[in-house]
């Protein structure tokens, strides 16, 4: 185990936050403004890896595939709010888990009918293709050192948005006062499909990242969706910040404990122990952390002000 | 009135009741998986089995065929469901498919239990090879441990040292790598067990660069090979150390990573490339009818529908000759895609096994072409422990 690995590991697990901070970011949102459950959050991650696949491969570019999915992933976001989601805000959780799980399924099925099952082509653009040399001897994808840069610049856009505008202040004031914000004359109706269009194009945003890296199939969503529940559960519902905090924290320590919880293990138990225990025991580390936040700290790490 | 109403309705029924036996007709039920990210390989098995009755003329051994389709959802409990139905509500006569070990391992005792044939057309889990071998179960596949068996011979033939093995951390995720090692007896000097389902690679690509083996073994199939073999190539080390493995790279994953799977080995008992006459055939009408490359699930779905065939014509239609259809698939006489091949005591094919390797072809397709035979006229690990003898 050397510097130079771990640099690489700590940039490895960076990006994999950055990818479940774009996905948390608007399902933390949704939760916390429209006290909705949103397991089609992951749908709209899918929709936007197939539409900027689509894009990509009738315009040529990847980059034109790119700008033209995100408003495209939006519309989808929007009309799922209006046709499907609006008359579940009033309506207990349980019925809201029910009904965005038949969305999954709708979606997955709508996928498959329009480009099949099998997994489709994606490939990283010629541009970002290569290697940076991040240290001597330590060379980093392109791609996703470019993951990371989006992923900083979107955290601080919507840093930005939330903070600084006034759109930002009513999505603030809804997540902790709903009733109020209506009362004082705010059309909360269109700050809700506002606020899930812009989780959708954020999910898609995450889904046209993920195409030439992971394989875009149908349910490919359903793949990332428990390790961001787990980030907003770790971050606090409905905060942006906690959103950044907790998905950096699952990125590192699911990365790191992948990479070098058996060596350290190793050293302290048997080799053929842990050999055993290493792997099973990082892919349940995340799941462990959460449980001892969900003890310590049954609101997450940073909730929204003003929620109980 | 009365009783003339109660004669008409005696003899519609006894009429009824004896309609079954007049008109016979060949019930099978088919299961695979329909639906989710899977559904690709039991959309192959079903285009084959209807290709295979189309070659057939719509008929099993001279006779109707119907034929009932389960989607088991990878589920070893809906598999189970799936069968019970086909067995008590459809009553067929034989079952076949299932693409999952610990599905089969649930469907074949329900099926082979009730006295129906039970035909495996993909999953070849030890146990059914073994000490749970069965007279009325017969696979047109291969035992799990055979292929990676043949990878790790043909990499110590090779003398490759220095291997770098990985696989899903699951029962046939180590059963790969327990069956490589079998026959691979030089240096490994890493053995990587990542989570099943999982999407990023590159934590344990980066440890992998930073072991430096000289060759890497890997057991990635569905979605997680598409991951792995693209990731592996974006981190640069697609030139630099070969990359060989099972179950990985097929004619459903390589239109979806092309160019990332150049140059990639893999063994397998069936390739689209065997010359032999049925597989060509079965290979050119495929792509007719559906406009693609056929996959090897899709191959031996096509000969599980030739075996069944091959034995009510051995019984001429009688489907109540058990012992007789036995006694036919044991010769498995019919065209099979890969070839002329016999059954072994545990009714799994004794067959030839061969190095893959992934190529563009002229056309600029990607496609899996034979380089060598590794094994030939295969026997698995387990028959020794198949109490059945004949």
């Amino acid at each position: 185990m050397n510097a130079a690995l771990v640099l690489e590991q700590t940039l490895n697990g960076l990006q994999y936050g950055v990818m479940l901070f774009l996905m948390a970011a608007g399902l933390t949102l949704v939760f916390g403004i429209m006290n909705l459950v949103n397991l089609a959050h992951g749908s709209l991650y899918m929709v936007g890896a197939y539409l900027a696949t689509a894009f990509a491969h009738w315009t040529g570019s990847f980059f034109l595939g790119a700008v033209l999915a995100l408003p495209a992933t939006l519309l989808v976001g929007v009309g799922v709010e209006v046709i499907a989601l609006r008359t579940l805000y009033e309506r207990d959780h349980l019925d809201q888990v029910l009904a965005t799980f038949g969305l999954i399924l709708f979606f997955n099925e709508l996928i498959a009918i329009l480009w099949g099952r099998a997994a489709i082509y994606t490939s990283v653009p010629p541009l970002l293709g290569g290697h940076l040399r991040v240290l001597p001897g330590v060379p980093y994808p392109t791609y996703r050192a470019a993951i990371i840069v989006v992923g900083v610049a979107v955290a601080i856009l919507l840093w930005v948005l939330v903070t600084r505008t006034r759109l930002g202040m009513l999505i603030r004031a809804g997540a902790s006062n709903r009733t109020m914000v209506g009362a004082l004359g705010v059309n909360i109706r269109l700050l809700d499909t506002l606020v899930f269009g812009l989780g959708a194009a954020l999910a898609g945003l995450a889904g046209l990242i993920a195409g030439p890296i992971y394989s875009v199939q149908p349910g490919m969503g359903e793949e990332i969706l428990i390790q961001v529940f787990v980030v907003i559960v770790i971050g606090g519902i409905g905060s942006i910040r906690g959103a950044v905090v907790g998905a950096v924290v699952v990125g590192m320590v699911d990365t790191l404990g992948r990479a070098f919880l058996k060596p350290v293990l190793s050293t302290v138990v048997s080799a053929p122990a842990a050999d055993k225990a290493g792997p099973a025991l990082a892919s349940m580390l995340i799941y462990l952390l959460m449980a001892a936040v969900l003890f310590f700290r049954p609101e997450g790490l940073f909730p929204a002000r003003g929620r109980s | 009135m009365h009783t003339i109403t109660r004669a008409v309705l005696v003899g519609l029924l006894s009429a009824l009741a004896a309609a079954p036996a007049a008109a016979e007709t060949v019930k099978i039920g088919f299961i695979t998986t329909l639906s989710g990210p899977q559904g690709a390989i039991g959309e192959h098995m079903k285009s084959s089995v209807e290709l295979a009755l189309d070659h057939l003329g719509r008929k099993i051994g001279g006779l109707d065929v119907e034929i009932v389709y389960g989607d088991d959802q990878v589920k070893p409990d809906v598999g189970k469901q799936l069968a019970d139905e086909m067995l008590k509500k459809h009553r067929v006569h034989f079952v076949a498919g299932v693409i999952w070990s610990n599905v089969m391992l649930a469907v074949a005792p329900t099926v082979t239990g009730a006295g129906t044939f039970m035909i495996g057309t993909n999953a070849g889990p030890h146990e059914l090879a073994g000490k749970m071998c069965h007279e009325l179960f017969f696979t047109t596949s291969w035992q799990n441990d055979q292929t990676p068996e043949a990878m790790g011979k043909y990499m110590q033939d090779q003398n490759l040292t220095d291997v770098y093995a990985m696989a899903p951390n699951y029962a046939a995720g180590k059963d790969m790598i327990s069956g490589f090692k079998r026959y691979f007896k030089n240096k490994v000097v890493g053995e990587v067990f990542t989570k099943l389902g999982q999407q990023d690679y590159q934590a344990e690509i980066s440890q992998l660069r930073a072991a430096n083996p000289k060759a890497v073994f890997v057991f990635y199939p569905g979605g997680m090979g598409i991951q792995f073999l693209k990731q592996y190539e974006q981190a640069g080390l697609r030139g630099q150390i070969p990359l060989y493995s099972v179950y990985t790279v097929d004619e459903i994953s390589l239109p979806a990573v092309k160019g990332a799977a150049l140059g990639q080995f893999e063994t397998r008992y069936w390739s689209p490339d065997l010359k032999n006459e049925a597989n060509q055939k079965y290979v050119a009408d495929f792509r007719k009818k559906y406009g693609k490359a056929p996959v090897f699930y899709g191959a031996q779905s096509y000969d599980g529908i030739m075996l069944i065939d091959s034995a009510v014509r051995a019984v001429k239609g009688d489907l109540t000759n058990k012992k007789g259809m036995i006694a036919a698939m044991r010769q498995a006489d019919y065209k099979s895609t890969r070839g002329p091949y016999k059954y072994n005591v545990n009714h799994f094919p004794i067959q030839n096994f061969y190095l893959l390797k992934a190529v563009q072809a002229a056309d600029g397709e990607f496609a899996m072409q034979i380089q060598k035979t590794v094994f030939e006229n295969y026997k698995d690990s387990y028959a020794a422990e198949c109490p059945m003898k004949w």
